[in-house]
């Protein structure tokens, strides 16, 4: 079971390290990388907090093998903000109280993220169909709906302004 | 959770590919989407020795229409039927369906073609396969077979697939114009698998059935075509007595397991009310 040789774009810095293919792209994130943004929860591909941006796609990290990235790009929560300054799905999670306890946090914030990418001008139903794939269990979704709806205006005035 | 250890290859292309799987035997499992083997790993309910990665095989993916066929590669993920414009044009059943698979992350890496040779009758797919009359590509090193969706699905698990074989391809008929089409799926939340789903092909004439292709999820051993419920309909106008009918010769065959999702009666009886809704469903839509 030799280890092998991956290296990847993590949050835009390289990386290089050798791994097991058994590795899990979760406990590589973690555990050689201390990117601990991104949480182990369910363990079996159903929850979302562990979910983070493969190439341009949201996925669940923990149902990833860490040799599948090789020369891949990967986004994680701790990606998002910039110069110390929150990213606008951050800030709108923060001033519509989209979180309680925040284990699942990470993860909604990189699936927003992703979503928002895809979907800027999303209606309510659609936030609710492209984050199905993330549980909360503290706050019922409807402030984390409010919050994705708040970055998606966020995001499209910032392109206005960039514009 | 960490799967046990094992020997990891990412061939490029698919003579590779096939020959890896065919030298490595048995003690060798193909990964696609990763979503039902990974987990089975993690719970060693799976132990392979060597996993042969496919992901990197490009002509396994995309979607085209050659021969008069739509043809998808068995590397297609969930989002790229759901995104497929010729689907959506051609054999709108499949992007409508897929919406109901899982969750937009897992979708992302699921695969029809996992799907289907994962052999659970839980999945969706293979239901859907047989309202299509879809065939399945099979490559192996003694080159390419056929084999129709009808033929392929043996027991829970269990495959017309040979163990040095891929399934590289689903080619399937576009659908004739006013084709009506539908697949209900009964399920507790979403990414769970249904608790009974039915896939539903209708072309009427005149007011009344000229075919019907109607096939079952998760209610037996494996995904089920319903010849007797389809022949029910035929020829009839879709009203109370027909979708009875039809629903009753569902309801026959159903052998589904009891689990957390229900019990046999329970299941049996959501079976036949998915066939209903699925059939009027197509109905409404057929022109």
């Amino acid at each position: 079971m030799s280890k092998h040789i991956v290296s990847m774009t993590v949050n835009g810095r390289k990386v290089e390290e050798a791994v097991e293919p058994r590795t899990l792209l979760i406990h590589f994130l973690r555990e050689k990388l201390s990117l601990t943004g991104s949480h182990i929860g369910c363990d079996t591909s159903h929850c979302g907090v562990c979910t983070v941006d493969i190439d341009g796609k949201s996925v669940k990290s923990c149902t990833h093998l860490a040799v599948q990235c090789d020369g891949g790009e990967v986004l994680t929560v701790e990606g998002l903000a910039q110069g110390g300054v929150l990213h606008a799905v951050q800030d709108a999670f923060y001033k519509e109280h989209g979180l309680q306890c925040g284990f699942c946090t990470p993860g909604m914030l990189i699936r927003a993220y992703r979503f928002l990418q895809d979907n800027p001008n999303p209606t309510e139903e659609e936030v609710r169909a492209g984050m199905a794939g993330n549980l909360c269990r503290c706050t019922g979704y409807q402030n984390i709906v409010k919050a994705v709806m708040t970055a998606a205006k966020t995001l499209q005035q910032q392109e206005k302004v960039a514009a | 959770m960490i799967p046990p250890s094992f020997d990891y290859h990412a061939p490029r292309t698919l003579p590779e590919a096939i020959k890896l799987l065919s030298d490595l035997g048995e003690d060798a499992k193909l990964l696609a989407g990763g979503h039902s083997l990974l987990p089975m790993m993690k719970l060693r309910f799976a132990q392979p020795g060597t996993l042969i990665d496919i992901n990197r095989i490009p002509e396994l993916r995309g979607i085209k229409e050659e021969g008069g066929q739509i043809r998808i590669g068995a590397m297609t993920t969930e989002n790229e039927l759901i995104e497929s414009a010729l689907l959506q044009q051609k054999l709108p059943l499949l992007p409508e369906a897929a919406q109901l698979i899982a969750d937009p992350q897992v979708r992302n890496r699921g695969t029809i073609g996992g799907d289907i040779a994962h052999g659970d009758p839980g999945n969706d797919h293979p239901a859907i396969s047989l309202a299509l009359d879809a065939t399945f590509v099979l490559q192996g090193p003694k080159g390419e077979r056929q084999v129709k969706a009808t033929e392929f699905f043996h027991g829970t698990y269990m495959t017309a697939l040979a163990e040095d074989e891929i399934l590289t391809a689903i080619l399937v008929a576009p659908f004739a114009a006013g084709t009506g089409y539908a697949y209900h799926k009964l399920k507790r939340k979403t990414g769970d698998w249904a608790t009974a789903g039915a896939a539903v092909i209708l072309r009427m004439k005149d007011g009344k059935v000229s075919e019907a292709r109607i096939a079952l999820t998760n209610v037996a051993p494996t995904a089920l075509r319903a010849t007797e419920a389809e022949a029910a309909l035929v020829g009839k106008a879709i009203d109370a007595a027909s979708l009875d009918a039809a629903a009753a010769a569902v309801r026959a065959i159903c052998d589904p397991a009891e689990d957390l999702r229900g019990d046999v009666e329970y299941k049996t009886a959501m079976a036949g009310e998915m066939a209903k809704r699925a059939i009027q469903a197509a109905a409404a839509r057929c022109k």
